[in-house]
């Protein structure tokens, strides 16, 4: 009996009118946790009921304490008939399981009801006593931190990063039972959300274990999603980054993590023993080529991605290829041997952060992606689910496989999804190939001297884009020149990753959004040969969706991407491809050639001048675009440079002859000089059609700039504005007459036109750089695409653009990490008991980080980083992805009201007439982003991870204002129920922010509409910069706060 | 390709001022697209057309939750203290003027509120003391045709009175306090909504062809002056046994006092009184006033007609038409004469002055009383 949870229910306020007669409600609450269940008092006739409850206890395991939700029910009493549900809460308790992040829940809760949406608030507090369990066969993971956030959270320092951890588990699907018949769509609803809510925490707990079994004690870049596979289940999957974590305000910060005195660290000893079997439910099968054959009998299976022929590069290219060229040289052999046998004990080498600690990366090889369509079938025993484990253990084995055929040992930006269409799914894979630093990979032990000997070593801010592969044996053709930085090695021309761009990276001029998009009908079919279909259509599809990117990474005059993300959506008829990144130039890579245009025809005056018109467009675009986005490369003589490398053209003949077969190829040289110039060749319709849709992409109006990663290279002077918002759009394509032109047409000018909303919406925050711009594609339905966008404008100062004192915070975080301890000590206390019920004045925006290097110009600061990865153009099968979808939007809502005092009524006009009420009641805002910082703010506490599921459903939708009214309703509603949770929790805003996933499905004949919703992200406390420093002047002015604030919460 | 769904949800709700000055003034999306077509707005931000239709489609959602929002919020009022209040528009995310003061482009919360209460001076002319009841709304229709304004809008303001009405009918204490903490409004508006109950509580006549020259201002200057000055909270008698049933405070005019001005009719029945009465004026006013003779030749009439409006007061139907009567009997002989306005303020001033130095006369607080607020009132409504 390891825990005793304590929940008192305060008050009720906004009651909805349950007694028609009286206009008034009787209400009582049921608190129910696990099988036990307590009422409260009824409270008569009141809309805001003071229940003031006794306390309810219940005792329980900690696993149940992971796993279930809490579940209140607020209810109007009903002498005659069956009391009338007014609507319910979950709270997830996690958060007070582990020491460091909240010590009590309490705040006002928005009431929930499926049908009726939000129907009034309850207050409620909820504590938990935690005795510690010494047993070491528990099954509990109490006191392992999770973060949504894909880097290492900012006030923690990484002592070692585990590795990949992955669970998922399975469950029949509520609204799929046969009870759901005859059960009421409410109960149904209620059903599914706590079966989720549910498997989550029992996801979690799981994961918490493997972590502790790895002696770590955290996750970081925890993905959860939910594949709703209809007939066949419910499945709930999860990866994440096992980590050791240290807080930095800790005095122990620098001892090894099994000294660290923290509670969770505690349990640590008692796993000690080594455990052979990590990773229980992963087969550890040791096939790799023959994995596929593996696929259970009844599923079809087809790799999409070509692998064989990477596979059968793998030998050739293997780690051990000690060509490490010339640089390096022995140390680099021994880093490369140390990471090595770190990372070959790993079943799966793989990282889902996308920003890491200072020298961490060495090398990036470039995007690996895999996907595999699949047919569902039931799941037949939930405690085993044996086959979509053994699925996603094909894919990664392909991953690794194609990571290795790069020359590196590890993928990091690693990400998973599904799309499922009926009963055909189609499981994708996406990282990005790199080699590692050893160091945050071993023991502590090692650490010290290491530490020392990488300082030396410590690879130039060009390091990460030189190719970890050997040049002469080459896994894809590609261009290697020397690299422009240091002109000791190679670099590739062009470099496609899913991470985010490193803060050291060298970057000339901003960056910006690029996206290619892609439609193609397919018949309908059922089951095998609907799957066999779309297996041949994805190659296609990955192919086209990256000759389009780089067409238009040309376009735009770069030569890198970063957070690429390809989605593949399948639908009845058609597949959907769509692929974001944000393009930058950076300064190690070659400068990129433009686009030649070459028409196949013969001599024919018209069409030559045709040909010449369009050559001169795209020149005038690439023109422009270099002037838009300020990139102005110095101009380096050829001497210097030498002469490109020559390349293995035979071999990348050899390559693509295997894997493409479209007209299209995009050659790659006609070269005239050393730029090699990209060509593009007109010989049919489809093909002008490309270079038409190529420039027809609109550059955001002046004073936006976009990118879909965290922070805009080239921009670094945040102004604390933010604004995240969810933008959704559903287009019906008319039946008739469907062709691929039409729909590439159709969904192209979908995602132009929300996009020049989104502009048009946010003019006032100009000049503003919408960050972390993530599409999602869906097809509910027939003739119906949906685009859900979430994103966060962010305002920058202009004017400052050039004075670069001010980083953004968390790249001076994540330097000046140590230097910080002092002075987020005192922050830390302040927080955790008082929200800060003074407004915040505009942020100065004045970070005095340590760290702040000034020497160096603007421009090349903020951009930093990367991991290059050079794409491989061909074909690849390689794909590139980015997965920064891990980041999570949040939103959320903090309401602090300071006590006032209560004025006598009826005091006639004796009664003060100073300002009006809400003059003095503070409301504080709790802010949602889906970046990992708040600018101009210091996160100086995380309570925990949000990961809310929630489910509405209408049978008025024409009463609530359509679809539009029913949508917005309800993602207004999701956004207030995430920032109660917060405000609850004592956080003033949610990080890492994601709306994972958001299904909408309609029937208007009969008036009926259903979404879902899945959200996460985590809770923090956050202080600004600005106040920071006021705050530890005065002291008494916080204490009288947080007395303020209690005050609000009891009464 | 035909948009089904298309929305937009932020963390803190934008709210676009120009949009919702036409969402209030009841323009159809169609409509409000058209006129921001018209502004320029697609050169400015070189936006197109359907860029502008979604944005405004977005806003009028925006704004028909608001409302739904405010509406609940004053079904609830009574049971919560008022600080709470500002709490439940959080639930849409709007912000506080103070958490961006750097941009104050937001519009915040209670400006919203504001401009949604604000209304039309031509509308509330139209229904200025009618009955805030369902037989005026039919109304409405021609009060839309008569001053252009939509009819959605002249619902909305008409509803917020009777809302305002209904909320602070019930209530003790101070009218424009009771309105401004409870519906958040400025202190402007919250005077201007007093008046508006004030009137419609006391059904004042204010539509007769006579007082159309009035504006609202007028009414609003003389309602204010009356609720000060002659209902039972301008006493200052706190209620002092709660259960009571009492008058509302702010609303009624204290009865007492309309029965007590009976006694004033002694001024002008008591032929001394009124002759001692006007030679006081005069000697004053002699040589200080262009229209002196006039004055001279008017003073009987003009005092019988000050005197007999108090004493008819006990009545409801004339105190129904309290404005009417007042322009009738002392407006509009002294426009005829052309008085100009400096003139009928020393001629008030003296003459309720006098009142003090008639030794017969008894009631003099209950004099100042009347003639203090009366005063006020008739400088304010003598205009052209």
């Amino acid at each position: 009996m390891p825990g005793k949870l304590k929940v008192k229910i305060v008050a009720g306020r906004h009651l909805p009118v349950m007694d028609r007669a009286s206009d008034l409600t009787d209400a009582f609450v049921e608190v129910k946790f696990g099988n036990t269940t307590f009422k409260t008092d009824v409270y008569l006739k009141s809309l805001n009921p003071q229940w003031n409850s006794e306390w309810f206890k219940f005792e329980v395991d900690d696993e149940d304490l992971q796993d279930e939700p809490l579940q209140i029910t607020v209810l109007d009493h009903d002498t005659y008939s069956a009391n009338d549900a007014i609507g319910k809460v979950y709270i997830d308790i996690d958060p007070l399981l582990y020491s460091e992040a909240a010590t009590v829940i309490s705040g006002w809760f928005p009431i929930y009801d499926t049908i009726h949406g939000i129907r009034g608030e309850i207050n409620v507090v909820v504590k938990v006593d935690l005795f510690n369990d010494l047993n070491r066969f528990r099954q509990s993971s109490c006191g392992v931190k999770f973060f949504c956030t894909t880097s290492i959270p900012k006030c923690y320092r990484a002592v070692i990063i585990h590795g990949f951890v992955e669970e998922l588990v399975v469950n029949e699907d509520p609204e799929y039972q046969w009870i759901d018949r005859i059960r009421t769509p409410r109960a149904s609803n209620e059903a599914r959300q706590r079966l989720i809510s549910l498997m989550s925490g029992e996801l979690q707990r799981k994961i918490g274990l493997k972590v502790l079994e790895m002696r770590g004690n955290a996750v970081v870049g925890y993905l959860q999603c939910f594949d709703l596979e209809g007939e066949s289940g419910l499945v709930v999957r999860a990866i994440g980054t096992a980590c050791t974590l240290d807080k930095l305000s800790s005095p122990a910060a620098f001892l090894p993590a099994c000294n660290s005195p923290s509670k969770e660290m505690k349990e640590i000893p008692f796993n000690e023993d080594p455990n052979p079997n990590t990773h229980s439910s992963g087969p550890s099968t040791p096939l790799k080529n023959q994995t596929y054959s593996f696929s259970p009998s009844k599923s079809y299976s087809r790799q999409s991605s070509s692998s064989d022929t990477d596979l059968s590069l793998t030998p050739k290219t293997g780690m051990g290829s000690g060509s490490a060229g010339k640089e390096g040289g022995p140390f680099k052999a021994l880093l490369r041997q140390q990471t090595q046998s770190a990372l070959e004990q790993r079943e799966f080498p793989f990282f889902t952060l996308t920003a890491f600690p200072p020298g961490f990366l060495v090398h990036v090889g470039g995007v690996v992606s895999a996907r595999s369509v699949k047919l569902l079938d039931r799941i037949h025993n939930p405690d085993e689910p044996e086959t979509r484990d053994a699925w996603w253990a094909e894919i990664r084995q392909e991953i690794k496989s194609h990571a290795k055929a790069l020359g590196c040992h590890a993928v990091v930006g690693y990400s998973e999804s599904t799309s499922i269409c009926e009963e055909v799914c189609i499981l994708s894979a996406s990282g990005t190939a790199a080699v590692l630093n050893p160091r945050f990979l071993q023991d502590g032990t090692v650490e010290g001297c290491l530490e020392q000997r990488l300082e030396e070593n410590l690879p130039t801010r060009c390091g990460f884009c030189h190719i970890p592969y050997d040049e002469l044996n080459m896994p894809f053709p590609a261009h290697l020149t020397y690299c422009y930085n240091c002109r000791k090695q190679k670099v590739p021309d062009v470099l496609f990753t899913t991470i985010d761009l490193p803060t050291d990276a060298t970057v000339i001029g901003k960056g910006c959004l690029i996206q290619a998009r892609l439609c193609r009908l397919k018949k309908k079919a059922q089951a095998e040969a609907n799957a066999t279909a779309i297996s041949n259509l994805l190659p296609f599809m990955e192919y086209e969706v990256h000759t389009q990117l780089m067409n238009k990474l040309k376009l735009k005059g770069m030569n890198a991407l970063f957070g690429l993300r390809i989605q593949i959506t399948v639908g009845e008829n058609m597949l959907m491809g769509l692929a974001s990144a944000t393009g930058v130039y950076l300064a190690a890579l070659p400068t990129p050639g433009g686009i030649q245009i070459a028409g196949k025809t013969p001599n024919d005056g018209s069409y030559e001048q045709h040909i010449s018109h369009m050559q001169k467009k795209i020149n005038d675009t690439i023109a422009k675009n270099k002037e838009l986005y300020e990139i102005n490369p110095p101009e380096i003589s050829e001497e210097i440079i030498g002469s490109p490398i020559p390349e293995p053209r035979q071999r990348s003949r050899l390559l693509r002859s295997q894997s493409e077969s479209s007209d299209e190829v995009t050659e790659l040289d006609l070269s005239h000089g050393k730029k090699d110039a990209f060509v593009l060749e007109i010989d049919d319709t489809d093909a002008m059609e490309d270079v038409h849709s190529l420039l027809t992409d609109v550059p955001p109006p002046s004073g936006f700039y976009s990118c879909n990663t965290e922070i805009m290279p080239g921009i670094n002077n945040w102004t604390s504005e933010i604004q995240m918002f969810t933008s959704v759009r559903v287009i019906r394509l008319s039946s008739l007459n469907l062709t691929n032109q039409a729909l590439n047409k159709n969904f192209n000018d979908l995602c132009e036109n929300l996009l020049k909303s989104l502009y048009f919406k946010l003019r006032s925050m100009i000049p503003c750089c919408l960050c972390h711009v993530n599409f999602t594609v869906s097809l509910p339905e027939d003739e119906l695409i949906q685009v859900t966008v979430t994103a966060v404008a962010i305002t920058f100062d202009k004017n400052q653009a050039l004075q670069t004192t001010k980083t953004p915070v968390e790249k001076s975080l994540q330097r000046a990490s140590t230097d910080n301890e002092e002075l987020l000590q005192f922050p830390l206390e302040l927080c955790s008991d008082s929200l800060p019920s003074h407004p915040f004045p505009p942020a100065k925006e004045h970070l005095e980080s340590a760290s702040s290097n000034s020497g160096i110009p603007a421009a090349q600061r903020a951009t930093s980083v990367d991991y290059s990865s050079f794409a491989d153009r061909c074909s690849s099968w390689i794909e590139l992805i980015k997965l920064k979808a891990q980041t999570i939007r949040r939103g959320s809502i903090k309401t602090t009201v300071t006590v006032e005092k209560a004025s006598p009524v009826g005091d006639g006009n004796f009664r003060n007439r100073s300002a009006p009420p809400c003059a003095n009641s503070t409301v504080g805002v709790v802010k949602m982003t889906p970046l990992s910082f708040i600018p101009g703010a210091k996160i100086t506490k995380y309570l925990g991870i949000i990961n809310m599921f929630f489910i509405r459903e209408t049978t008025s939708l024409r009463e609530e204002g359509g679809v539009s009214g029913f949508l917005h309703a309800f993602i207004a509603e999701v956004f207030a129920m995430v920032r109660a949770h917060v405000a609850a929790l004592g956080g003033n805003a949610v990080v890492s922010y994601i709306m994972k996933q958001c299904v909408f499905m309609e029937n208007p004949n009969k008036n009926q509409a259903q979404c879902l919703i899945n959200v996460s992200g985590d809770a923090v406390v956050f202080v600004r910069e600005s106040d920071l420093e006021v705050v530890s002047s005065q002291q008494p002015t916080t204490n009288c706060q947080s007395s303020c604030t209690e005050g609000e919460v009891t009464t | 390709m035909t948009s089904e769904l298309d929305i937009f949800v932020g963390n803190t709700t934008l709210i676009d001022e120009d949009v919702y000055r036409l969402w209030l003034d009841g323009y159809s999306v169609t409509d409000a697209v058209a006129l921001r077509v018209r502004s320029g707005i697609l050169e400015q931000t070189g936006a197109t057309a359907a860029v502008l239709q979604s944005d405004t489609m977005d806003h009028y959602r925006t704004f028909h939750m608001l409302e739904r929002l405010l509406h609940l919020l004053h079904q609830l009022i009574f049971q919560i203290p008022p600080s709470r209040l500002t709490v439940y528009p959080f639930w849409m995310g709007l912000t506080q003027p103070s958490e961006s003061p750097a941009r104050p482009r937001q519009t915040p919360f209670p400006l919203f509120y504001g401009g949604y209460y604000a209304f039309d001076e031509a509308f509330v002319r139209e229904v200025l003391g009618k009955k805030l009841s369902k037989g005026t709304k039919k109304d409405l229709d021609d009060i839309s045709t008569k001053t252009g304004i939509t009819l959605k809008s002249c619902r909305r303001q008409f509803d917020n009175f009777k809302r305002v009405f209904k909320v602070v009918e019930e209530m003790r204490g101070s009218l424009v306090d009771n309105i401004q903490q409870h519906f958040l409004l400025s202190d402007r508006l919250a005077r201007d909504y007093a008046a508006i109950v004030f009137f419609a509580n006391n059904r004042f006549e204010t539509g007769k062809k006579k007082l159309q020259y009035l504006s609202f201002g007028d009414f609003a200057f003389c309602a204010e002056l009356m609720i000060q000055n002659w209902t039972l909270g301008a006493v200052g008698e706190a209620p002092t046994d709660p259960d009571s049933q009492m008058d509302d405070m702010d609303m009624d005019l204290d009865k007492e006092f309309l029965q007590d001005l009976k006694e004033l009719k002694v001024l002008v029945a008591d032929k001394d009184l009124l002759d001692l009465h006007k030679s006081l004026v005069c000697t004053a006013l002699r040589g200080k006033l262009g229209v002196f003779s006039e004055m001279e030749a008017n003073f009987k009439n003009l005092s019988r007609g000050l005197v007999n409006v108090a004493a008819k007061l006990t009545h409801n139907k004339d105190v129904r038409d309290l404005f009417v009567d007042l322009v009738e009997k002392f407006v509009e002989p002294c426009r005829s004469d052309h008085w100009p306005l400096s003139d009928v303020r020393f001629f008030l001033n003296q003459y309720s002055a006098s009142v003090h130095s008639l030794d017969g006369f008894r009631h003099q607080a209950l004099w100042d009383r009347y003639m203090g607020t009366l005063r006020g009132c008739l400088l304010r409504l003598y205009h052209d």
